[in-house]
């Protein structure tokens, strides 16, 4: 993947396939600790133990149109390359969180890419989930909950194109004023 | 043009969105709705299907055309990413593939305004259980 962002538009899908109606990506900057976490947490179907300790095989998978599923060990392989590593941790009827953490100034490290593309993508393609996009850079955060959002907008749809732009903007700039990814 | 910074300033431009999509509804009925769908697995994603995704409700909405765009798991079509799946109204879905901004650009003006078809069409192998 070219970028962190569509690392986590693929990461998402699976807790989306996974059934989850509450999905929170936060992505926490420490840069005296020189780490760059993403978390994934999600309120699907979960994960037996014998299927958690297989899913960064790149020859498993529980889909049926393909023999490979790369998602996982795909973001595993950047985050070690990145100084970093990948946690998962799942319940079956509980959800399952994710947590990749990569250097902070490594030069491996992807860069963050598109979020607010990937974010309001991701909202507009599923009405019926809830996102919660935290971005944390140091002691300043921005918090963009889909819930508040619908409260706002009283129903005009998220996959509209121009209510899509807006949102586009409102995420860009408060991570533009939080100075996420730019370092 | 004031940005968008907060909460408030989208609830200030909410009556314009509000008109914007009035006019629209009021346009389209379901069954003539044209439906996009972008493969969007990890293959597509690593091939550009969010550029694609996000090209497409851009000009469709720019060109007024009445359609749905959403995006499904994978077709199968790992080695044509990105690929689009394009339902005319009243026809079987199409699937494209090798789909760039340029070939999007196309499956917009050729096939969806006028129902010609375009090179890189792969021949459907599945069935849809509704």
């Amino acid at each position: 993947m070219k970028d962190l962002s569509l690392h986590i538009l693929d990461i998402v899908q699976n807790s989306l396939a996974a059934g989850a109606t509450e999905i929170s990506v936060s992505i926490c900057e420490e840069l005296q600790a020189n780490k760059f976490v993403i978390e994934v947490k999600d309120n699907g179907r979960g994960m037996s133990p014998e299927v958690l300790q297989r899913v960064t095989d790149p020859y498993y998978t529980t889909r049926s149109t393909r023999k490979v599923g790369l998602g996982i060990p795909l973001l595993k392989q950047n985050a070690e390359v990145a100084g970093g590593s990948l946690n998962l941790s799942s319940q079956p009827g509980e959800g399952t969180k994710l947590a990749a953490t990569f250097g902070h100034n490594h030069i491996d490290r992807p860069p963050l890419g598109d979020m607010a593309g990937v974010v309001v993508l991701l909202a507009g393609a599923n009405p019926e989930a809830r996102f919660i996009y935290i971005h944390q850079v140091e002691n300043k955060q921005y918090v963009f909950d889909t819930r508040e959002i619908a409260e706002v907008l009283e129903g005009l749809p998220l996959s509209d194109a121009s209510v899509a732009r807006l949102l586009k903007e409102l995420i860009n700039e408060n991570l533009c004023s939080i100075n996420a990814g730019n370092f | 043009m004031t940005k968008i910074k907060s909460l408030d300033d989208l609830r200030k431009m909410k009556s314009e969105l509000q008109s914007k999509i009035a006019l629209r509804e009021k346009s389209e009925n379901p069954e003539n709705l044209v439906r996009v769908k972008v493969a969007m697995a990890t293959c597509g994603i690593a091939a550009g299907a969010k550029n694609i995704m996000e090209f497409l409700i851009e000009e469709l909405d720019k060109r007024s055309i009445d359609a749905i765009v959403s995006q499904t798991g994978c077709l199968g079509y790992c080695f044509a990413e990105p690929t689009v799946e394009v339902t005319l109204p009243g026809k079987e879905p199409i699937v494209f593939g090798y789909v760039d901004s340029r070939k999007a650009n196309d499956i917009i003006e050729k096939y969806i305004k006028n129902g010609e078809l375009l090179d890189g069409i792969i021949p459907v192998n599945y069935e849809k259980i509704d």
